[in-house]
């Protein structure tokens, strides 16, 4: 097996005196689709928002193909590296996030080559072509020159996750990705998790949505209180936990 | 057969009846008809009481609309406006984005200038910027510890337009930083997240993704401000600039004709807050389209 995609090595942050997370280890193969479950308040979206330093950590670290986010070592000393890298490294991490955040001022496909376009200096009408392709395959290829208020929450989230993969990401984190939605629109939006998934997406994923974790995922982490309990193939975790905690968790999502 | 029928049929409980159709008949609002025949007849007669008066002296009024040294006014008036706003929406821009860092100096410094002078009256800073000369008679520009230095009088830097335009532009920076500020907060936080998380800078997602969608609250009251601005740039009489209410008053103090005069100015005051409401209506909309869509497909669907 190659070396692991992402790495999180005993990392630790509080806000003030209250600790969000407390010594969280976990790797992440290069293809793997991992999800964070447990309740509310048990750090799993801030873990997902320090893996793109959107978030400080207080110790420990995190490592995304090899690269030290958020910081430059030397010997034992981390330099918080300038805005610049630092927007350099999170412009190849894919972020989905809960309430979609796409530029309301943008239509579905500048949403899309914004980024390439002003990041990565792609020329525009490069852009334009593969944003077109990306949002085809998403299933929003006749919504290109829509602007995001015009669109279902389930339109939104797609074209959410058609402007992460504009920037050939080699992760993406979704951070409860379907929980805005109305009941009847999740499905489409998991679809095409699946079908990222399937083609080897890096993927971690902070959901309350079992059947797609037991059906896609890799693994399952549960978390609670700023700690990972426990971390297993969804039959391990979901069917046979040995933990009391992920147990009474289950049994009141299910 | 048509669908009404198919419809009907499969209402078991109520069966058409015979009676001819109800012809609806929308409710007359006489009282509102009444008053607003009353309010038009207030309105012509009093508009016809100013034309039909020869104290106001229309054909004065004729004969200065265009006189060169109004019309000069006027260009100073319309000069100064536009400059002192630019000058108020770059450093409004700046001072909003100072208040708003999380460096407790830069805050503080940003906030001291817009209490400062948003604290002071803008006629006081004008008279301070014209005698600038008496408090430091000379100005000089350099790099610290070395020789390098260029010294000039005050006086000959600080012209009276030069005093105006620093008076009312640092004025009008601290109004506007205010206002730009509270179009930035309206923006959902989420948006700069987003931007980040794409790979932005800080001050490339400002740029690009918080300021566009800030415009649409900012417009407004930057048009209200330059309307104002056109008025309150009257204000430079007192350091000896003839903008248009100053040539309008040097010409009146000889011919006495105040009136007429005074209504010489009103006019093309009007006349430019006309063209900046026009204006304004134009960039309201380059800045509303998102939000244009939506409401056309509503009508659409409507």
């Amino acid at each position: 097996m190659t070396s692991p995609m992402v790495v999180i090595d005993r990392v630790t942050k509080s806000y003030g005196e209250v600790p969000v997370l407390r010594d969280i280890n976990l790797e992440v193969a290069a293809g793997e689709v991992i999800s964070l479950i447990g309740p509310s308040g048990s750090g799993k979206s801030t873990l997902l928002r320090c893996i793109n330093h959107l978030e400080r950590i207080q110790s420990g670290s995190i490592t995304v193909a090899g690269e030290l986010i958020g910081y430059r070592r030397v010997g034992n000393l981390a330099y918080e590296m300038p805005e610049k890298l630092i927007a350099r490294q999170r412009a190849r991490i894919g972020m989905v996030f809960q309430n979609f955040n796409l530029f309301g001022h943008m239509t579905a496909l500048e949403n899309v080559i914004e980024a390439p376009v002003q990041v990565l200096g792609i020329p525009r009408r490069e852009a334009v072509e593969r944003a077109g392709e990306i949002l085809a395959r998403v299933g929003l290829g006749d919504k290109l020159h829509t602007y995001p208020r015009m669109l279902s929450g389930g339109q939104q989230q797609r074209v959410a996750i058609a402007r992460a993969l504009a920037m050939k990401p080699r992760l993406i984190l979704f951070d409860e990705p379907t929980s805005a939605l109305d009941p009847e629109l999740v499905g489409e939006v998991l679809d095409v998790m699946r079908a990222l998934a399937a083609e080897g997406m890096t993927m971690m994923v902070v959901t309350h949505e079992m059947s797609f974790a037991r059906e896609v995922c890799h693994r399952i982490a549960f978390m609670e209180a700023g700690r990972i309990v426990e971390c297993g193939t969804p039959r391990e975790v979901l069917d046979n936990s040995a933990f009391e905690r992920t147990r009474a968790f289950l049994s009141k999502v299910h | 057969m048509t669908v009404l029928e198919a419809h009907s049929n499969s209402v078991a409980d109520h069966r058409p009846s015979e009676e001819p159709r109800l012809t609806y008949v929308p409710a007359k609002a006489w009282g509102t008809r009444i008053a607003a025949v009353a309010l038009l007849l207030v309105v012509v007669s009093f508009l016809w009481s100013i034309a039909s008066n020869p104290n106001f002296g229309w054909t004065v009024v004729g004969e200065y609309l265009f006189d060169p040294r109004i019309l000069s006014g006027l260009y100073l008036t319309l000069w100064l406006t536009l400059v002192t706003m630019v000058i108020g929406i770059v450093l409004g821009t700046v001072f909003a984005v100072m208040s708003m860092s999380g460096n407790v100096v830069i805050a503080t410094i940003a906030n001291a200038y817009i209490w400062f002078f948003r604290g002071t009256p803008v006629l006081v800073q004008l008279i301070f910027w014209y005698n600038l000369g008496a408090l430091f008679p000379e100005l000089s520009i350099g790099i610290p510890f070395t020789s390098l230095w260029i010294s000039v009088p005050t006086n000959t830097a600080i012209s009276p337009v030069m005093a105006a335009v620093l008076g009312l532009g640092l004025n009008e920076g601290a109004y506007m930083s205010e206002i730009i500020r509270s179009g930035l907060l309206a923006v959902d936080p989420g948006q700069r997240q987003a931007a980040k998380s794409l790979g932005m800078t800080s001050g490339r997602a400002l740029w690009r993704i918080v300021l566009p969608q800030a415009m649409p609250i900012i417009v407004p009251p930057t048009g209200n401000q330059a309307i104002g601005m056109l008025k309150t740039s009257s204000l430079v009489s007192v350091i000896a600039l003839s903008d248009l209410l100053y040539s309008v008053q040097t010409i009146y103090s000889r011919n006495y004709q105040t009136i007429p005069l005074l209504i010489v100015a009103c006019l093309w005051y009007l006349l430019a807050t006309t063209v900046f409401s026009l204006i304004q209506a134009r960039v309201e909309r380059h800045f509303g389209r998102s939000s244009l869509q939506a409401s056309q497909a509503r009508r659409a669907r409507q």
